[in-house]
């Protein structure tokens, strides 16, 4: 593209001023976490301001953050890991050894996720109380896994599917039988989709607000209730309730930084080609 | 030893035939090209040869044994693929190393083999490099070393060259020669440029719409194509098809009569043709020289000059085109009228159903 | 040609026939376990929406007929909630690709510190949905302290209490922020696999910056386009967290999707019966939309 030096300055200043824009609220909620309560009121807000913890130690104070942290990795690992070890066969099957019923497979799989959660919480709700798995992570590591599943599906088919035909036949050619063709050419192949389809998969596990919300009290409740018990402050609670967001985002949002070039190659549903 | 045969083979995807009954005998040491225009079916074929596309009906034999059922890496064939197909994840050592691995090669014993194979390609300083750090033609001789260290009894290339540019093709094509009397291999080779074909085989299947065309030599095929189809193919610039009409036969041959009048004998017996049917008479532009005497009269439209020779394309006075090979010393040019004369002997015609009348005599070099 | 070459078979198995045969014990345990997922709860709460069941009244039972419907469907709530539904997931899909697409090929473009700002453009991803409604809710959206009342006084206008005046716009504003990164990741891929040579002939055939928008850039984003609707659609269908944390369905209904009007009739009123009910009508709304997503995905997507 040819761009003068007034279109830069011009894209330049849009480009940031719409980063800067989506971020703000980020960038808000940070700023308000090391703000006293009174000054996170104060009208009009200050940017400057003397930073404090206060709002840190009391938020932990009221409930113990790492009990919930620990509960988000553990749902959302579990939850991944499952999903990836069901998926993968699965999708290797359908995208190098289809059959007439493949195709509509796959769209059933991900009909399923259409379902909405919320039309099946009752019986759900119901057998988890039957079988002693409401408030365990255990119960939410099986949810998300297949709430997950048919996405994790999808995903890894594109990527197999774009895995150069050639080169399994050569591999055929080569003596390579299933498992080997899988261990030796298809894993090493495929090892970024697989990442991005795993992140991806643990960004949506420890954002779900629905099941989590509805199905742990307590003992295995995530991030995700624990911000929710923030939510109905007696008063407003500013900065407090700044707080208790910041750490909970923390960490998936460093995750996601530090991931996003492996994120944003993966995350094209075969969308492109 | 490896002898090929294929017996009535044939391949159907539900309904639709793409293989109409292919019968070849590859011998020892062959060096065979199927040749075709694009959906002809002849990486079908080779693929069927490989193991990786069913064999519908039809026999298919390595060394006098039906392999019909047998999987791939158990026909003791290599392939060369299109893409080259290499492992970008492996090096370019264990690129050639992996089929000796999986069919459990003590390392050393596979070591030995892929520094033979690279020391044959001139690939010993990449070994440990990436497919991705290769050039083009570096890929090549990968993808081809991965086909020797397997030390096959066949090696199938499906269209091995169409990925270079055209100088590296060239060179590619005189290594893969080479290669052939240095391996004393037998080669089934896929390709759609006819110059690859004429260049490097031994025999050259051509192949249309499925079917066989004809089977031969590269000369075979030049002098004595069996149909219009083959005649049109191979050799390039491409032969001219005139409308012709059928005079009649005597000892010298068949006399042809063209739309301008004009009479060539052709050393051919009548075959299936009649005397006053119509018929096509084949030309090679290489076979045409400019004569103020000659029988074909025509203007020359373009003259095409590539410095060693000049290609005029030149109108005949019918309105039929012609394309006329001549030194490129000629100093013919455009707009000029010009009268043509040709070597009976270098012509062909061709019956209404498009077969070739037999020829009365063999070219020496095609016998 | 040596002798030594590659072992003959020893065994002629019939390869192709024993490969199709081999891959159903790894499609079997996803499509088992997505079968249960669906069908037993499918089942059940068919089965419930035909009772009388109430965790608070259990002597109160037995079959109740379409009673649970009836009551449904007579319910204004019901409709609201339909609406709702529909009014959410379409306003956020139209903003989320129109601006998604402009934003995509503004991020397209090579400027200063690109990287970064396209970082800081897609967090509101990662922030989860109860996190960002609360944030968005008191800091950003309060009356009196968040940031657009306060800017709102700064430029002498009067501040918009958002969430008594205009709940559902403000729902859509928070879901939207959510959502804007996942398709702006999406077709900046999409934009950014443009072939540069289509763009370059259309700038010979004389096309300006907008032309080459709309005749080069957007076809090209057809398929993109349709995977980002299908997959927020998905995901919209279901928003509760955000209106859970913050309007809880009001005021009134204004708020209230069919998700959280299930959750409100099953868990805080604690009638099984009247949630399954509305759980069968959000079943087949899926399916409704399921059925005109997948058909159009499945022509654009060649699976």
């Amino acid at each position: 593209m040819r761009t003068t030096g007034r279109q830069l300055l011009l894209i330049t200043i849009l480009g940031w001023g719409v980063a800067l824009l989506l971020f703000f609220p980020i960038f808000w909620m940070v700023l308000t976490s090391f703000k006293s309560e009174v000054a996170a009121i104060e009208v009009p807000p200050r940017l400057l301001f003397t930073p404090t913890l206060e709002s840190y130690a009391e938020v932990q104070a009221r409930a113990d953050y790492l009990h919930f942290a620990l509960n988000s990795v553990i749902v959302s690992v579990g939850g991944t890991v499952l999903a990836l070890a069901l998926g993968i066969p699965a999708a290797y099957a359908m995208a190098f050894h289809p059959t007439r019923r493949t195709r509509s497979t796959l769209l059933w799989m991900l009909s399923t996720k259409m379902l909405p959660s919320v039309g099946v919480l009752v019986p759900i709700y119901l057998l988890f109380r039957t079988f002693g798995l409401l408030d365990s992570r255990a119960g939410l590591v099986v949810i998300y896994a297949l709430m997950n599943l048919p996405i994790v599906v999808w995903m890894l088919f594109t990527f197999f599917k774009e895995v150069p035909g050639e080169i399994l036949e050569a591999g055929r050619m080569d003596g390579a039988r299933t498992g080997a063709e899988f261990w030796h050419l298809l894993l090493p192949l495929t090892v970024p989709g697989i990442a991005s389809t795993g992140l991806l998969s643990l960004i949506l596990c420890w954002n779900e607000a629905f099941w989590s919300l509805n199905l742990t009290s307590s003992e295995a409740a995530p991030l995700t209730a624990f911000i929710a018990s923030f939510s109905s402050p007696q008063g407003l609670f500013f900065a407090k309730l700044s707080a208790a967001s910041t750490v909970a985002v923390a960490p998936i949002l460093v995750f996601g930084w530090l991931s996003q070039r492996q994120l944003v190659r993966g995350l094209t549903f075969g969308a492109v080609k | 030893m490896a002898t090929l045969e294929l017996r009535d083979i044939r391949k159907s995807y539900v309904a639709h035939e793409v293989i109409k009954g292919v019968n070849l005998d590859v011998a020892d040491r062959d060096f065979v090209v199927f040749v075709g225009p694009s959906g002809c079916g002849k990486s079908t074929l080779l693929r069927m040869i490989a193991g990786l596309e069913e064999i519908t009906s039809g026999e298919l034999l390595i060394d006098g044994k039906r392999v019909n059922e047998v999987g791939p890496a158990d026909r003791g064939l290599a392939m060369v693929f299109q893409s080259y197909a290499l492992y970008p994840h492996m090096t370019v050592r264990q690129n050639m190393g992996f089929a000796l691995r999986m069919a459990g090669i003590a390392k050393a014993e596979r070591e030995r083999k892929v520094a033979e194979a690279a020391r044959i390609l001139q690939l010993e300083p990449y070994l440990d490099r990436r497919p991705k750090e290769l050039s083009g033609g570096q890929r090549q001789r990968v993808a081809i070393g991965r086909a020797i260290v397997r030390n096959p009894r066949i090696f199938l290339f499906d269209e091995p060259l169409s990925n270079l540019d055209a100088s590296l093709r060239g060179q590619m094509r005189i290594e893969l020669a080479r290669l052939h009397q240095e391996l004393d291999a037998t080669m089934v080779y896929v390709t759609h440029d006819q110059v690859e074909a004429m260049t490097l085989a031994s025999k050259i299947v051509v192949l249309q719409a499925g079917k066989v065309e004809q089977i031969g030599s590269p000369l075979e095929l030049y002098h004595h194509p069996a149909n219009l189809f083959v005649a049109g193919f191979i050799g390039s610039p491409r032969m001219n098809f005139l409308e012709a009409r059928i005079l009649g036969a005597d000892g010298g041959g068949v006399r042809v009569a063209l739309r301008s009048g004009a009479e060539i004998v052709v050393p051919a017996a009548m075959g299936g043709a009649q005397a006053g049917g119509t018929a096509t008479l084949g030309i090679r532009p290489e076979s045409l020289r400019p004569d103020p005497e000659g029988p074909i009269a025509g203007e020359v439209r373009l003259a095409e000059r590539l410095g060693g020779l000049t290609l005029l394309h030149v109108t005949l006075a019918g309105g039929e085109p012609l394309v006329v090979q001549i030194e490129g010393g000629d100093r013919t040019g455009a707009r000029e009228p010009i009268r043509l004369a040709v070597d009976g002997a270098a012509c062909h015609i061709f019956d209404e159903s498009g077969q070739a009348l037999p020829a009365l005599e063999r070219h020496p070099l095609a016998a | 040609m040596s002798s030594t070459a590659i072992a003959p078979p020893a065994a002629p198995a019939a390869q192709d026939r024993s490969r199709t045969r081999s891959t159903l014990p790894l499609i079997a345990p996803s499509v088992g376990v997505l079968l249960l997922w669906m069908i037993v709860p499918l089942v059940m709460t068919l089965w419930f929406s035909f009772q009388r069941y109430n965790l608070l009244n259990p002597e109160v039972g037995g079959f109740a007929g379409f009673e649970n419907y009836e009551f449904l469907v007579t319910d204004p709530d019901f409709w609201a909630s339909l609406t709702n539904t529909l009014v959410l997931v379409g306003s956020v899909l139209v903003i989320t690709v129109v601006f998604g697409t402009l934003l995509a090929v503004l991020f397209d473009q090579p400027f200063p510190g690109q990287g970064i700002a396209r970082v800081l453009a897609i967090s509101p991803f990662f922030v989860m949905p109860t996190v960002s409604a609360l944030v968005w809710k008191n800091l950003m959206m309060h009356p009196i302290y968040g940031v657009l009342g306060v800017l709102a006084r700064a430029v002498g206008m009067e501040p918009v209490d958002w969430f008594a005046e205009y709940p559902m716009a403000a729902i859509i504003i928070i879901v939207s922020w959510q959502w804007l990164p996942f398709a702006l990741l999406i077709l900046l891929t999409a934009v950014q696999s443009l072939d540069h040579e289509q763009k370059e002939a259309a700038r010979m055939d004389g096309a300006g910056p907008v032309a080459q928008f709309f005749f080069i850039t957007l076809p090209h984003l057809g398929r993109a386009i349709s995977v980002v609707v299908m997959i927020e659609t998905i995901f919209l269908l279901t928003v509760f967290a955000e209106i859970f944390v913050t309007t809880s369905g009001g005021p009134g209904n204004a708020t209230t999707n069919l998700a959280f009007l299930i959750y409100a009739r099953a868990l805080l009123q604690f009638d099984v019966g009247g949630g399954s009910a509305g759980g069968v009508v959000a079943i087949i709304l899926a399916n409704i939309v399921a059925f005109f997503l997948v058909r159009s995905i499945a022509r654009r997507l060649e699976v």
